[in-house]
């Protein structure tokens, strides 16, 4: 479902973030995507994500190369990978229904059809009856299932998180973990950059281990 | 997915980016009424030139038939040559009546308009010619058919001088040719004021908006789609501009009518003046449609693309 091939990416100024990373996620599978700040976590899930694109090598998603797809495939490309942040990237501005709606509105699903459907991912995460709250005046880990939701509300098959659980505290991001978990029992394929120890523990999910930018073995529990 | 739910799904999007903008222009009524009573000001003033020029027209549109020619026949000729004359005159085309004038009828009203009447009783005979008064038939009776008529009859036997006193018609023609050109002139250069400010207004608003153009683009959301509701408030900002424009004519109108038509009545005209007709007014309000849109797009295609997605 993601494959990285021999990927090397360059930043224009210079860093270099990954270099000859391969590995791969079975459709199905749920990994954690591990390593230390500056590892090249992020790059991995922006090339996924199509944020950024590979300075060499090949990153294939849902068996389609995407050094093949072209800009305006772009946004078509990014419906298919739900993203969620770490600051979870919700819009204070807007009700927790229209955040969570945003991807249905660009792909332009009928009103009647809209509100079943978010209806359905807030009960998901648990936060059914918030639709009219806005964001800041939900907690910090709700805030971060809306952000869920909103990922997941097209049904990807491809759910990808960039430190997730990194602003919440140890009860709230087992909770999150759990939702990913869930999604991940009815065949989205997970991958979850994290550096929490704790939670690296606690799920017996496969480890994508990277160091300075290579696949690296799994360093021992406590290293 | 069928034809009809396509056709139903983009019906859809485009009215919720059509009424999304309207509601994000209304929240902000102060800066839409000012940008609107902008453009609405920049259209108004070509616009009102253009009327100005138009009401013009319809003035001196009267005065080429105020233009007749006078041909002077040569001294010595005798009444019967005169007639003869004058009948020749009067059977070439584009001549609607050609009118003696004898020396001495030409005498008498010399005498009765001129005021210096006793000095002429000095003269000792009568100097003026025989004189042939034409009134060209319509529709020869613009300036340059007169002028060609007026080559025509210089031609002929016995004929001294022909005066045609068309210079005074074309100088107007000429200024109001001017100032229709002026109109052009104007309208282009408050056109690209609109432009600018419509384009003003949309960078502002794609400022004001950044996060949640990133948060579309991060989710999936397409360039097009990003710029749809920019475009929208371009629309509507362009479709208030030109119907304040009409409003503007109308209310000059309105002022303007009572004096002059008491001026065109100190001048026993029936003039009556006239606004933007039912064809040119929807003209101005499509043309700030127009405008608005281009706006928009010009703005949402320079600015847009550079906002990129980070995460």
């Amino acid at each position: 479902m993601i494959q990285f091939d021999r990927v090397f990416k360059r930043y224009p100024n210079g860093r270099e973030a990954l270099s000859e990373l391969s590995f791969e996620l079975e459709s199905g599978e749920m990994a954690f995507l591990t390593g230390h700040s500056g590892a090249g976590k992020s790059t991995v899930l922006r090339l996924i994500a199509l944020l950024e694109r590979p300075t060499r090598g090949q990153v294939l998603v849902n068996g389609r190369n995407t050094a093949k797809l072209r800009r305006r495939q772009i946004p078509a490309h990014r419906r298919q990978v739900g993203f969620v942040f770490q600051d979870h990237r919700l819009l204070d501005d807007r009700p927790i229904y229209d955040n969570v709606a945003l991807p249905l509105a660009i792909g332009g699903v009928p009103r009647r059809e809209m509100d079943k459907r978010v209806r359905a991912a807030l009960d998901q995460v648990g936060l059914l009856g918030r639709e009219r709250s806005f964001p800041l005046e939900l907690s910090a880990g709700e805030q971060q299932r809306v952000g869920i939701a909103r990922a997941v509300i097209t049904k990807p098959p491809v759910l990808i998180a960039d430190e997730p659980t990194g602003n919440l505290d140890p009860d709230l991001a087992l909770e999150v973990m759990h939702l990913f978990q869930r999604f991940n029992a009815v065949g989205v394929t997970v991958l979850v950059a994290t550096h929490d120890i704790h939670l690296l523990d606690r799920f017996r999910v496969r480890r994508v281990h990277i160091e300075k930018g290579r696949l690296a073995s799994v360093p021992h529990v406590g290293a | 997915m069928s034809v009809r739910n396509g056709v139903a799904i983009l019906f859809e999007r485009h009215a919720q980016a059509l009424l999304g903008s309207l509601g994000r222009l209304a929240r902000q009524p102060f800066a839409t009424f000012l940008t609107v009573l902008v453009i609405g000001i920049a259209l108004a003033l070509p616009a009102a030139l253009y009327v100005a020029v138009a009401n013009m027209r319809v003035v001196t549109a009267g005065l080429d038939d105020t233009v007749q020619l006078s041909a002077y026949l040569e001294i010595g000729t005798t009444p019967a040559e005169a007639s003869a004359r004058a009948q020749s005159i009067a059977a070439l085309p584009g001549v609607a009546t050609a009118e003696t004038v004898s020396p001495d009828e030409g005498l008498a009203e010399f005498r009765k308009h001129s005021g210096i009447g006793e000095s002429l009783e000095a003269l000792p005979g009568n100097p003026l010619p025989w004189l042939v008064k034409i009134r060209p038939a319509p529709p020869r009776d613009t300036a340059p058919a007169v002028e060609a008529l007026a080559a025509e009859i210089r031609k002929m036997d016995g004929v001294d001088l022909v005066e045609a006193d068309t210079a005074w018609v074309r100088r107007l023609h000429a200024i109001e040719d001017t100032m229709q050109q002026l109109v052009l002139v104007v309208a282009a250069l408050l056109a690209a004021g609109v432009l600018g400010v419509v384009g003003n207004t949309i960078r502002l608003e794609i400022d004001g908006r950044r996060a949640e153009i990133e948060v579309t683009k991060l989710v999936g959301g397409s360039n097009a789609f990003v710029r749809r509701p920019f475009l929208y408030s371009g629309l509507w900002q362009g479709l208030a501009g030109g119907l304040v424009a009409v409003g503007l004519v109308a209310a000059a109108i309105v002022v303007l009518e009572p004096f002059v038509t008491r001026l065109a009545a100190a001048y026993g005209s029936p003039f009556i003046l006239r606004g933007l007709t039912i064809r040119e007014w929807p003209l101005v309000v499509a043309g700030g449609v127009a405008l608005g849109f281009m706006g928009a797009w010009l703005a949402a295609a320079y600015h847009l693309h550079r906002i990129e997605p980070k995460a």
